[in-house]
């Protein structure tokens, strides 16, 4: 990835920063989220609940799925496909998707190794649970980073778990002396440039969603109140009863993320949120996936 | 100088960090009570069918409409200039309407469309122009070109508004910014 298109896919995540990306699984689905104010949509054959609920092998979507929705909205069109799989990225850069979701949601297809973004000259976003795993993301060519959160679940605690710490270690390097970042460097396992731009301006190169868990325009508040620059909504959306009135809720709970009176109005008659599953009653941590 | 941006989605802090290095004092535009007496506006990146929507819903379109109208110096970029636009040629929406041209949504494609260009911009000289899944504007009408690319046009005025379809807020270049505020001067 040349320099110039760096900057053109880390510039595309800043436009989407304050905005809420909504999983869908059909064009119907895709209009309803962007109709409630998506600034953008993930296309993805099952939902992650669906996919917990399923087992088996996830893999990427079908491209005519995928396509349907590209010509269903107007807005950004992202779609997964597995860690470690570069075949299956260059088949989602082949139908010009916005940006890939290099994702923990989907099976792992390498164990070992993440996919050379690099390469790539289509956007890239990953999941990162702490700094060292976002840092590594980004030297791999990502240009947009993501909480891993637990998808699928309803439940906030992983993404919160994430977001703090990513922030806490942020906050330890900005601290530190000068000569302390050889050392932070190689704790964290990554480039000392990368430590370097950390150390200097306080943030990633790169924007930093929540996503995984996000179920209620609280829980959408919360990760922007901890530091999230916008938000990821997977299953709470259409797994819940009222889709279209809850996304429209959420994305006005991300613009006014510190405004309790709204948010309460907006938490109103949302109907039912998706059925919850806690950490300790699932078999799979997709969270662990991809380090 | 105090300067309102629109806070409601996208690349804000960008065009706030730009105009703070300028000396402004900017404050965040997020729902209604928040716009007051300002010196300027500025519309950021983002997508416009989250702003349009969320203006709308926040009862922020009216009274802001009403300052541009009233002469408010306003700078628009990409989403921002989809916003302004009286008419927009593949999309039936139709926000502030107040800058009388006509713009094209994502007319570059999708995002492997997305470019820099080095282009000459009035007054200022050569600006290197960051377009991302952008805009451009299909018929400028009675306005001023400020800019074109490949027979395009990318940036327009219209008496107190500046409509660009690129981005000045990305690079370190302030010119577009400085001339923005000159316009508030005049």
């Amino acid at each position: 990835m040349s320099q110039t298109q760096i900057e053109l896919n880390r510039g595309l995540a800043q436009m989407l920063k304050g905005g809420v990306i909504m999983d869908v699984t059909t064009p119907e689905q895709a209009k309803i989220a962007e109709e409630a104010g998506a600034c953008a949509v993930m296309a993805l054959e099952r939902i992650p609940a669906d996919i917990r609920a399923a087992g088996g092998v996830s893999r990427m979507s079908d491209p005519k799925m995928i396509k349907g929705i590209q010509e269903a909205v107007s807005i950004p069109v992202m779609a997964k496909c597995r860690i470690g799989h570069f075949a299956e990225a260059q088949i989602l850069q082949a139908i010009e998707i916005d940006y890939i979701d290099e994702s923990e949601v989907l099976s792992p297809a390498d164990d070992v190794y993440h996919i050379n973004k690099n390469d790539f000259k289509v956007p890239f976003v990953c999941g990162a649970r702490d700094l060292g795993e976002a840092l590594r993301r980004i030297n791999e060519g990502a240009t947009m980073i993501r909480t891993k959160g637990e998808p699928g679940t309803g439940d906030i605690v992983q993404a919160v778990r994430h977001m703090r710490k990513m922030n806490s270690e942020i906050r330890k390097i900005v601290s530190m002396r000068e000569d302390e970042l050889f050392e932070a460097a190689k704790q964290l396992q990554v480039p000392y440039d990368l430590v370097l731009y950390v150390h200097e301006n306080g943030k990633l190169p790169v924007v930093n969603f929540a996503a995984g868990g996000v179920a209620t325009p609280a829980d959408a508040a919360l990760m922007m109140q901890l530091g999230a620059e916008g938000v990821f909504v997977g299953s709470g959306i259409f797994k819940s009863g009222d889709p279209a009135k809850r996304a429209a809720a959420i994305v006005k709970a991300v613009t006014n993320y510190t405004d309790a009176k709204l948010i309460a109005e907006l938490s109103e008659d949302l109907g039912e949120a998706m059925v919850g599953i806690n950490e300790n009653e699932i078999k799979i941590i997709m969270e662990e996936r991809g380090q | 100088m105090k300067i309102g941006i629109l806070a409601v989605q996208g690349a804000f802090i960008e065009h706030k960090m730009m105009l703070e290095k300028l000396g402004c004092e900017c404050i965040e535009l997020r729902k209604k009570s928040d716009i007051c007496h300002i010196d300027g506006l500025v519309l950021p990146g983002g997508e416009s069918t989250v702003q349009g929507k969320l203006l709308k819903e926040l009862d922020m379109l009216t009274p802001l409409k009403d300052m541009i109208n009233n002469g408010l110096p306003t700078l628009a970029t990409c989403a921002g200039l989809i916003l302004l636009a009286e008419q927009i040629s593949n999309d039936e929406n139709v926000y502030f309407g107040t800058l009388p041209v006509t713009v094209e949504r994502n007319a570059y494609g999708r995002q492997l469309g997305s470019f820099q260009k080095k282009a000459s911009f009035k007054d200022i000289g050569d600006f290197d122009m960051t377009f991302i899944r952008a805009p451009y504007i299909k018929d400028a009408k009675n306005t001023t070109v400020l800019a074109t690319i490949d027979g395009r046009t990318v940036a327009v005025q219209y008496k107190n508004q500046i409509g660009l379809a690129f981005h000045p807020e990305l690079g370190n270049d302030t010119r577009i910014h400085e001339k923005f505020l000159q316009l508030i001067q005049n």
